[in-house]
């Protein structure tokens, strides 16, 4: 049975780590060769540690012992030169691109009135125009290869629904959506289609920890994983917490691959039911 | 490498041809048994023929000529009888139920102030009553099995726009993703999903046929495949005529595997970007 990306090249931001990293796997297992880039490092206004080398590092060995190849690199969506030197070689060391994954995101919990002007510029930054940059870094040699092409944006639930004390992250989120539309209408004269992926809370380090956790249980003084499940699973139709960046994954395989070749311009939720709860 | 819903079984209704057949041969090449249903008899309503006897016979030998087995039999969406009677049987021979399929449907059209009383009433019957009472018969076997569940009922891009002339199957259709949302909340505690697909024109007998022609090209005196063709394309955004049953198929066989497991409440187009245009 052949593979379902076989041969073809996937570029992903943010995967040093949790669902980027599990993209690259999962793309890789079926056939993919892959473009990973990640900060590894830390942003002032994100409380909690980002990916670091050493989790960009652990990718590549993951990904290499699939037998894949992997070009990985230092790039911030903040910065489009750094992005577009990470593709221009990804892809003349790869041959091709085939699949773009703009994964990377930071949220920092802060009710509307107390959320800083840094703080909005740089949510909105990263998880929004990031996402901008990370299409125009890609798109040209989508367009070269003449052979159509995936993108798949990382939105969230909140780019469909309202959250409250993360006005940044659900502008940002409802901004790709929007971008994933016209990026779609833009590019369906070449075969080339755009999606997003909107899942509900994921077990990745953006949510795991103390910040979160505070957010979800403001009644306790020092709330953890166990405290955040059973408040964090009410918000889900599906009896379960959280879903795994695996489950995330699975949905970008499918639009990804040919299995998908008619589907454009969708926002697909991967949320255990929270938009119908 | 083990099929993608290997061991499962399938209530399928429409089975005997089009869309219907095509996930009959889709889930089972992934591992599935199947139970198949469809009238196999003209509804008067209509201006084009349903499937045969025949028809139904062929999906049965595609089917076990993937080893796979399959209960076929006559039921009427619009008589829950004859649908419970096939479950029943089915899952008693096959031994469990997994996935649902609410595929039957019908295509009649007409100005909604000239539609007659049977026109629009059938409309409804089939294309909306039918398929709650397909999920109404299928559901207490989900529930009995204990292992959740998969439904995946058809709608439309119909079922999220309207289209001019066909205001009763545009209802239906909208009812459909209605329906899904509730029976989503409802099934969620017993890990059941629900989703529908939400194709645009497939290559099928419902469309290819002279009175389809003619509502899309209402200047062209006889118009053909080609005519219908170039009006098809031109509500779609990739640069296609229409889809393929296998690309409705392979969102069925997403949605219905483990890979969708936490998808619930989604309409997901498989529409070529229609809703964008
Ligand atoms: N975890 C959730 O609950 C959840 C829910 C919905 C959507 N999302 C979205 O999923 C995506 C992935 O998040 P995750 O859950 O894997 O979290 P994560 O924090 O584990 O991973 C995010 C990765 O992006 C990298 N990154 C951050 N800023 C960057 C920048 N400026 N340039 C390059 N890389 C940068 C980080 O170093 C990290 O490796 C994000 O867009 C996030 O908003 C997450
Ligand atoms: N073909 C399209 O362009 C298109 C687009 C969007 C949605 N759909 C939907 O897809 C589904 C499948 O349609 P298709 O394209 O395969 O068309 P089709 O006409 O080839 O198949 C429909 C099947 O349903 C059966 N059926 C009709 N009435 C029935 C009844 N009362 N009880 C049991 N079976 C019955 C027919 O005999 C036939 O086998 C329908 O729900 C249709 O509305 C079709």
């Amino acid at each position: 049975m052949t593979r379902r990306l076989e041969g073809k090249v996937a570029f992903i931001t943010g995967a040093a780590r949790g669902q980027g990293r599990s993209h690259a796997v999962r793309l890789a297992e079926e056939g993919a060769d892959i473009i990973a880039v990640d900060l590894c490092g830390d942003l002032a206004e994100v409380p909690y540690p980002l990916g670091t080398a050493g989790d960009l590092a652990e990718t590549v060995s993951q990904v290499e012992t699939l037998g894949r190849r992997i070009v990985a690199r230092q790039a911030d969506v903040r910065d489009q030169p750094s992005l577009d030197a990470a593709v221009a070689e990804g892809v003349a060391r790869l041959g091709r691109l085939d699949i773009v994954c703009a994964n990377a995101g930071v949220n920092k919990p802060a009710p509307m009135l107390e959320m800083t002007e840094p703080t909005w510029l740089d949510i909105v930054d990263v998880d929004l125009s990031g996402v901008w940059r990370t299409c125009k870094a890609a798109i040209p040699y989508l367009l070269a290869g003449g052979s159509g092409g995936a993108i798949v944006l990382t939105s969230s639930a909140a780019g469909l629904k309202g959250y409250a004390n993360i006005a940044h992250y659900t502008a940002a989120k409802h901004g790709v959506v929007g971008l994933m539309k016209t990026l779609a209408q833009e590019l369906a004269p070449h075969r080339i289609r755009v999606n997003t992926v909107n899942p509900t809370q994921v077990d990745t380090p953006m949510i795991m920890n103390e910040s979160m956790y505070k957010l979800f249980c403001p009644a306790l003084d020092a709330p953890n994983r166990e405290d955040f499940a059973p408040v964090s699973q009410a918000m889900n139709a599906l009896p379960i917490p959280w879903v795994d960046a695996r489950d995330v994954s699975n949905a970008v395989l499918f639009l990804a691959s040919d299995e998908g070749r008619y589907i454009t311009g969708v926002a697909l939720p991967v949320d255990a039911g929270v938009l119908i709860k | 490498m083990t099929g993608r819903v290997e061991g499962k079984v399938a209530f399928i209704t429409g089975a005997a041809r089009g869309q219907g057949r095509s996930h009959a041969v889709r889930l089972a090449q992934e591992g599935a048994d199947i139970i198949a249903v469809d009238h196999c008899g003209d509804i008067d309503t209509t201006n084009y023929p349903m499937a045969t006897e025949a028809d139904l016979a062929e999906t049965v030998r595609l089917v076990e000529a993937l080893d796979r087995r399959i209960v076929a039999s006559h039921a009427d969406v619009r008589d829950v009888g004859s649908l419970k009677t096939a479950v029943d049987a089915g899952v008693a021979e096959l031994g469990r139920l997994d996935i649902v399929s609410a595929n039957a449907g019908i295509l009649s059209n007409g100005q909604s102030h000239e539609l007659s009383e049977d026109t629009w009433g059938q409309m409804i019957d089939i294309n909306l009553s039918g398929v709650w009472r397909t999920a109404k018969v299928a559901i207490p076997h989900l529930i009995a099995g204990g292992r959740g569940g998969s439904i995946v009922l058809t709608s439309s891009v119909a079922g999220l726009r309207s289209y001019n002339g066909v205001s009763h199957y545009v209802s239906a259709k909208h009812g459909v993703v209605g329906l899904m949302k509730t029976l989503a909340q409802e099934l969620a505690q017993y890990s059941i999903r629900v989703n529908t697909v939400n194709p645009t024109q497939v290559d099928t007998a419902m469309i290819q046929n002279e009175s389809m022609y003619r509502l899309f090209s209402p200047d062209i005196a006889e118009p053909t495949r080609e005519d219908f063709g170039r009006a098809s394309g031109a509500t779609i955004l990739l640069p296609i005529e229409w889809a393929e049953s296998i690309d409705v198929s392979n969102a069925v066989l997403f949605l219905a595997s483990d890979e969708a497991r936490y998808i619930t409440g989604v309409a997901l187009p498989v529409d070529g970007g229609a809703l964008l245009l």
